[in-house]
């Protein structure tokens, strides 16, 4: 191990090292005051963030070819990181109010990031593997950690079971992609796949691996899990994992796809236009009928991988395709942002045993606390994609991304399933100015600052979204 | 010496059965059996591969694999206890509690 490997897995090493280590502290931290631990894992993310940061520019690869750092590794790590500190800070006071609060909930978060980080920056498809099982092993637990509540439960083994599933998937797939080109390393099977070897196993190997991916984010037609999931997980969790397994999933997707495959644009490209549209078009339309704000959430979760699906459509197309994973990029920043936020009013309205999560319960909300539901009509604002939120600009990138790249039919979609969707959200906007009711909400300081946090950044970015494109290009400008 | 397409088909014979397992059982613990016999078949595909090749990422590629299958058998298995604990059963079809 050289000084050279180190340096390319420093923040993860840390990260890593930190999480075992809290492991251990956590035993001495008293019962009733786990908030330590939560402050400890922050902390940790918080230092990491800082490593990650440091290495803004740096560009190598270690451990013989299978990590890399690059642009793009360090843009979507921060922004891993940066959700790990939002979902900490979401759970801090929603799981001791819903008595979850165990200290393995903050080191199992902190687990997931890692696996999270070394999915942007696997070059290899064993590292991609690992990275997968990784961030996925701590979600099924936490996912099923309201012990003794049957929905949690059932959330848990839910995912766990698709999830194994789709982990088959990606394993298969990488077998048959090792067959076809004698390597696992990304570099070395575009190498070989450019020789013109047996082609038919390389395409077969990477439908599996698309397939066991598109679990992973949720797009139809494998979004069954999504739902009962997102509904049955304490919703401190939905959150983060919304958020960070999609970051993570598209990001080896980019990578995988990108990088190692593609000579395999013309078979590929079709059917991920297909993938895009049947996601966007099914998530907005069954949103329409859900009832439970977290049920809605969930499909609305659904229609977004859709959008940041058609991000990678122009695949194999040089000229686009920077600008249009630079959209894909601006898109996750936008999701992950406004994501939090929602979910964060939904903890703030949630009750105990499941209570406070129809929509019906947000009635009044605009009257009693005009501070929050401002906040979530932005959010909802930003998820339709209107102004003036993040949600309207990213859209718009990746419209124009997709437009420039031929692919009008796709975009044409994107409108209109984004105007299916306004029905749905701006419900929940009208429930909360129009209708009387007397909701009642949980004021936890962290909340508040999460929910006031998400919402600024939702409006004020949207104001001033140049540098964060430009950020988001210059990421993957050595991709290709 | 037995022809490496023979070890293909039969691995691809079993990661379908495996497949075709997980969609049509209804006890957690067969579906996760099914789970473990596609692993298996991609594990046979790597090692058969890999002999082709004369190349030991295949075979690395498989110890991890076994390594991380058994870390999803302990969360797995103890999710279903923990389901049994609550349900007095763990039938896959009465699981719907979430559903709208």
């Amino acid at each position: 191990m050289t000084q050279l490997d180190f340096q390319t897995l420093l923040p993860l090493t840390i990260l890593t090292v930190w999480a075992c280590v809290l492991l251990i502290v956590d035993l001495f931290i008293p019962k009733n005051r786990k908030g330590i631990t939560a402050v400890l894992a922050a902390l940790g993310l918080a230092v990491t963030l800082s490593f990650t940061i440091l290495q803004i520019g740096r560009e190598n690869s270690g451990y013989s070819g299978m990590v890399v750092l690059d642009g793009f590794s360090t843009f979507v790590n921060a922004l891993i990181l940066v959700s790990g500190l939002l979902g900490i800070a979401l759970a801090y006071g929603y799981v001791k109010r819903m008595g979850l609060e165990r200290g393995e909930y903050y080191t199992l978060l902190l687990f997931s990031v890692v696996g999270m980080m070394l999915m942007a920056q696997a070059a290899d498809l064993i590292v991609v593997f690992i990275a997968l099982e990784l961030l996925s092993i701590p979600l099924y637990v936490l996912a099923a950690f309201s012990r003794t509540s049957a929905e949690s439960e059932e959330a848990g083994i839910k995912y766990f079971l698709l999830g194994a599933f789709a982990t088959g998937f990606v394993v298969y797939g990488t077998a048959l992609v090792f067959g076809a080109t004698g390597t696992t390393s990304l570099v070395g099977i575009v190498g070989s796949a450019s020789n013109g070897t047996s082609s038919l196993l390389l395409t077969i190997g990477a439908a599996l691996i698309l397939v066991g991916f598109g679990f992973k984010v949720a797009a139809v037609p494998f979004h069954m899990w999504t739902p009962d999931v997102y509904q049955g997980a304490p919703t401190s969790v939905t959150a983060f994992m919304a958020a960070g397994a999609k970051i993570a999933g598209f990001a080896a997707l980019l990578r995988v796809f990108a990088t190692a495959f593609p000579t395999l644009a013309t078979d590929l490209t079709d059917i991920l236009w297909a993938l895009s549209a049947v996601t966007m078009i099914l998530g907005n339309v069954v949103a329409i009928s859900q009832t439970n704000i977290k049920r809605m959430l969930a499909y609305s979760s659904i229609a977004h991988a859709g959008y940041i699906l058609m991000a990678f459509v122009p695949y194999g197309n040089k000229d686009i395709m920077p600008i249009s994973i630079a959209a894909g990029l601006f898109y996750l920043v936008s999701y992950v942002f406004t994501n939090f936020g929602a979910w964060g009013v939904v903890i703030a309205l949630e009750k105990s045993e499941g209570k406070g999560l129809e929509i019906g319960d947000y009635a009044g909300l605009g009257r009693k606390y005009p501070a929050l539901a401002a906040a979530m009509t932005v959010f909802m604002l930003s998820l339709i994609g209107l102004p003036p939120t993040l949600g309207l600009v990213g859209k718009f990138y990746l419209f124009r991304a997709v437009i420039a790249g031929g692919y009008t039919g796709l975009a044409i979609i994107g409108v209109v399933t984004s105007l299916v969707s306004a029905y749905y959200y701006l419900r929940v906007v009208v429930t909360m100015y129009m209708k009387d009711g007397e909701p009642t909400t949980e004021r936890e300081p962290m909340l508040d600052f999460t929910t006031a946090f998400t919402a600024i950044v939702t409006v004020v970015v949207s104001l001033v979204p140049q540098w964060l494109f430009l950020l988001a290009s210059n990421a993957v400008l050595k991709l290709f | 010496m037995v022809p490496v397409n023979y070890y293909i088909i039969l691995s691809a014979i079993l990661f379908t059965i495996g497949a075709v397992g997980v969609l049509i059982r209804r006890n957690p613990l067969v579906i996760f059996m099914s789970v473990e016999l596609m692993l298996n078949a991609a594990n046979l595909a790597m090692v058969a591969f890999s002999s082709v090749y004369k190349s030991f990422s295949g075979q690395i590629f498989v110890f991890f694999v076994i390594a991380v299958a058994a870390a999803e058998v302990a969360v797995g298995l103890a999710l279903i206890v923990e389901i049994f604990k609550t349900k007095h059963n763990i039938n896959v079809d009465e699981m719907n509690s979430l559903k709208g």
